[in-house]
């Protein structure tokens, strides 16, 4: 008999201080308790974090990639956002 | 770890549902780009990969079994320590690739049930028998070394779960080749007798690890889909031609021959191997390996088992989940 379907959490670990969670994968468990605990035993048997965000997969909104042109085109066409947009003299140096 | 002949697809894209998107997808794919789950695709490539994940995913699983008998025998503390690690990470690889298989949309249970039921295949490689200590060296040394080769070209695979969840596999995979070969250089550097055991694993094993990489070229079926797809970047023979020409030197080392009295060396540097004995992986894919039967019971006893406790489990979040809404309500 197949068991009924345990529900799926996303896992995220933050590596060292003063970097952000990021995203390693995922894991199946029947609450959070369980799911940080085989976040634990999964994602970090080698020293991989210092804290563990475990979240249900299903409280996760996500974009749509199918209108990833329509929300990204904005940022794409505004490439004076970015600093080599601007020329400095090279007797300036660096900056 | 271990992928074998699974990456083979299951036809090609003939008849697919929609030309137009099944050509800007071939496009993403020559432009190198990685497809991700919610991203629209021909649904052989789809099936496929479930496939190939799953299989892969069971062949990590499955794989405990025979190295997971030596446990309580390891020689030495540090012996026994390190294979437990290594038998761990079996277990996180299967965890890791079911989790990519998934994002495919087949539920884990609907995999597990797969393989439970010997619909599902796994890698050939573990329907052998572990029967010493230098089977366990042997293991490491040449399986997981097979993996290596197989799974590197994987990390560039064109799905991105399935690419992402091999990155961390072969991160881990280094530790369990050099763990086997550490146990082969001490068998082999000890005494008559152990190297004797050592020489006996490799003549068992070496011809089981070269059918690892799949039949040869001219008859592996499919493969050109998956060469297209960019699941697939190396030919079975190249990459058995690879292993061979890294294992050659380290036999050496060991004082081991290789138990292929025909193999030699072309004008290349590459060694060529003996005629494959083929009837063999046929026998041992279709369950009548030495092993098959014993493994599969195994893992079914392993999920019956463990039935209760997936169950307390559920049973458990129920009631702290009915307890919480009763409380909210008050």
């Amino acid at each position: 008999m197949a068991t009924p379907n345990v529900p799926l959490w996303e896992v995220f670990i933050r590596s060292r201080n003063g970097l952000a969670h990021k995203h390693v994968g995922s894991l199946h468990a029947t609450d959070a308790t369980l799911a940080l605990q085989a976040a634990r035993d999964i994602y970090t048997r080698r020293g991989e974090g210092l804290s563990i965000w475990v979240v249900p997969s299903n409280a996760i909104t996500a974009s749509d990639p199918a209108e990833k042109g329509m929300m990204f085109e904005p940022a794409e066409t505004k490439i004076y956002r970015h600093p080599t947009f601007y020329d400095v003299p090279d007797e300036v140096g660096h900056m | 770890m271990y992928t074998q002949a699974l990456n083979s697809s299951d036809g090609d894209d003939r008849g697919v549902e929609d030309v137009a998107r099944a050509n800007q997808f071939q496009a993403r794919i020559d432009a190198d780009e990685r497809i991700e789950p919610n991203d629209w695709m021909p649904a052989a490539y789809r099936k496929t990969l479930t496939r190939q994940i799953s299989q892969h995913a069971h062949s990590e699983i499955v794989g405990m079994l025979p190295e997971g008998n030596w446990i309580t025998r390891a020689p030495s503390l540090r012996r026994k320590a390190a294979l437990l690690a290594k038998v761990q990470d079996e277990c996180g690889h299967g965890l890791y690739l079911y989790a990519a298989a998934e994002t495919l949309g087949t539920s884990r249970e609907e995999l597990v049930d797969g393989m439970l039921s010997g619909k599902a295949k796994y890698s050939s490689i573990f329907n052998y028998p572990t029967l010493t200590w230098a089977d366990i060296g042997t293991i490491g040394w040449l399986v997981d070394g097979a993996a290596i080769m197989n799974q590197i070209p994987l990390c560039r695979c064109s799905y991105g779960p399935y690419a992402r969840a091999m990155i961390r596999v072969c991160k881990e995979e280094s530790f369990h080749q050099r763990q086997g070969f550490e146990i082969m250089v001490t068998l082999c550097r000890g005494t008559a007798e152990q190297k004797a055991m050592a020489q006996n694993a490799l003549d068992r094993w070496w011809w089981p690890v070269l059918m690892m990489f799949g039949p040869p070229d001219q008859v592996s079926q499919h493969s050109d889909t998956s060469t297209k797809w960019k699941i697939k970047r190396f030919s079975n023979d190249e990459l058995r031609q690879k292993f061979i020409d890294a294992t050659v030197p380290q036999a050496e080392f060991l004082g081991l021959t290789i138990p292929d009295p025909g193999m030699k060396q072309n004008e290349n540097g590459n060694w060529e191997h003996s005629p494959i004995d083929w009837d063999e992986f046929k026998q041992v894919l279709a369950g009548n390996g030495p092993c098959n039967r014993d493994r599969l019971a195994a893992r079914r006893k392993a999920h019956e088992e463990g039935a209760w406790v997936r169950e307390a489990a559920m049973a458990y979040a129920e009631k702290r989940k009915s307890r919480q809404r009763a409380q909210a309500a008050e």
